[in-house]
């Protein structure tokens, strides 16, 4: 710990404290793994036949389950990137409604970003899937997946940007706006181009929630990484241990998204030039994305 | 419209299912999550891992993954119960990791100049906690934390979804599925029970951070 508001520089007294406090938990830690660990052994969790096929190249189903959650993990890809695309512009196109609406009619773009931000996703997906083959648009699941992603995460993204822009300083604006600029160049030429510059990292930590909402596309059959390891465990019953490598999997990979967001968040405020803050990737513009899916 | 009238019952019964679950995962989540976010910052380096390790993983772990883990893990090392508890254990344990985020970056809010100047003066340490750091650091938590609970509200459908059964989600799926009712009534039925609770929260939300806004 290197500083911390709540306690001064421990000394000798304290260190001691501090090191039989570590031994304990250090002890405790490592008797509740001890536990889990034996009570998993018990069941044969950690038995060969259950591993094999995710670990052991020269195992029969190796070749088959590395194949399947490859495409699988495609699939994840595929969808989120297009969510994300489609959720850029029209997130964009969201906010630039928002701050140019008229008073007369700003109350209907708000009502429509607050109204999707308050449905839960996973009903989007749900009912993207049941209700649009009802009206006649009949797609395969990858579309309803990214229907349903698209339209929670560009009211999300549409937060991010309006604060993206409120973010810049009053004088840019002013000067376009006294060099003769009309209003709609005022918004592309000059505060959009930094407006995203500031919301990056706020962009990129979005990317993590995509990702992991990707995997609600089980619940319309779409196989992306969660339903194909259903469709694994139904023929090698081996939950734990595929859920396992699925979560290793995810969690690296967003891991390292959340990481270049944070890099790019601290290049971004060295190379810092104008007074623009950059909007914080732990807390995207207070969008109330925490835990989003 | 009138299969949301016809169901009414259904509708509301679903509705406290909901709020039931969301009842038990956020005291769940709020206990669990401070636990962990006092590991994080505490003098003693393996509580610190512990606590880094818990929010590396349930933050950067889909839910539907957490889900499955405590439907399939838990058995497997002995606890059993109902489902209903399982779902509410992956919601818990899922939702803790941004509560831990939320509440430790309260703490880091507070300038150091505030612990040091109430040390200064001679306060303890459990003095200075009480009556200096935490109660800014709680100011400075209400929204975000706020934030993860709505998060969570609307995450408590993916718990449904899952199977926990009863819920405004299953609700939805039941009527549309098993009873075949046109989707579009049923969907507006089932968006309107989540947007009572999620708007008047937000809301209030937003009343509370003006509230308890501290001008720095």
């Amino acid at each position: 710990m290197t500083t911390s508001v709540l306690y001064d520089a421990p000394g000798p007294r304290t260190r001691r404290r501090v090191l039989l406090g570590s031994a304990v938990a250090g002890v405790l830690l490592a008797g509740v793994l001890a536990l889990v660990g034996n009570r998993l052994a018990e069941k044969g969790q950690f038995d060969q036949d259950k591993w094999a096929p995710l670990t052991d190249p020269s195992s029969d189903d190796f070749v088959d389950v590395w194949n399947l959650l490859g495409d699988a993990l495609v699939n994840t890809l595929v969808a989120a990137a297009l969510a994300m695309a489609f959720s850029l512009v029209i997130g964009t196109g969201l906010a630039v409604l928002r701050i140019t609406a008229g008073r007369s009619w700003r109350w209907l773009v708000v009502g429509v970003i607050e109204l999707f931000r308050g449905i839960p996703v996973v009903i989007l997906i749900f009912f993207a899937a049941r209700v649009l083959p009802g009206l006649g648009v009949d797609l395969p699941n990858l579309w309803f997946l990214v229907i349903g992603l698209t339209a929670y995460n560009s009211v999300i993204i549409a937060e991010i940007v309006r604060a993206g822009v409120n973010s810049l300083p009053k004088g840019q604006r002013e000067a376009a706006e006294s060099l003769g600029l009309r209003r709609g160049q005022v918004l592309s030429v000059i505060l959009l181009p930094q407006a995203f510059r500031a919301m990056l990292p706020a962009l990129i930590s979005q990317l993590v929630v995509v990702l992991k909402d990707t995997s609600l596309g089980f619940i319309i059959s779409y196989e992306e990484t969660v339903r194909t390891a259903g469709i694994i465990i139904q023929n090698l019953g081996n939950p734990i241990q595929v859920y396992f490598v699925i979560a290793v999997i995810f969690i690296a990979v967003n891991y390292a998204v959340s990481r270049l967001a944070i890099y790019v968040e601290r290049r971004l405020s060295q190379g810092k030039k104008t007074a623009t803050a950059t909007l914080s990737a732990t807390d995207p513009a207070g969008a109330g994305t925490g835990g989003g899916g | 419209m009138n299969v949301i009238i016809d169901n009414f019952p259904l509708y509301v019964s679903g509705f406290l299912q909901t709020l039931r679950i969301c009842a038990f995962a956020a005291i769940g989540a709020l206990l669990i999550g401070t636990v962990i976010a006092g590991f994080r910052v505490s003098p003693v380096p393996p509580l610190r891992w512990v606590g880094t390790a818990w929010v590396t993983v349930f933050r950067n772990c889909p839910l539907t993954v957490v889900l499955f883990f405590c439907a399939f893990g838990l058995p497997e090392i002995g606890v059993n119960g109902a489902y209903f508890w399982f779902g509410v254990t992956g919601l818990v344990l899922y939702t803790s990791a941004f509560v831990c985020e939320a509440v430790r970056s309260g703490i880091n809010s507070v300038p150091a100049g505030q612990a040091e100047a109430a040390r200064a003066v001679g306060l303890t340490f459990s003095q200075s906690l009480s009556s200096v750091v935490l109660p800014q650091a709680l100011r400075t938590v209400v929204p975000p934390l706020g934030s993860v609970i709505i998060a969570m509200i609307k995450n408590s459908a993916i718990a449904g979804a899952f199977g926990i059964g009863g819920d405004l989600f299953a609700v939805g799926d039941t009527l549309t599925s098993a009873r075949g009712e046109a989707a579009l009534p049923v969907l507006i039925g089932v968006v309107v029970g989540y947007l009572v609770i999620t708007i008047p929260s937000g809301l209030g939300l937003a009343w509370l951070e003006r509230k308890v806004a501290i001008a720095r």
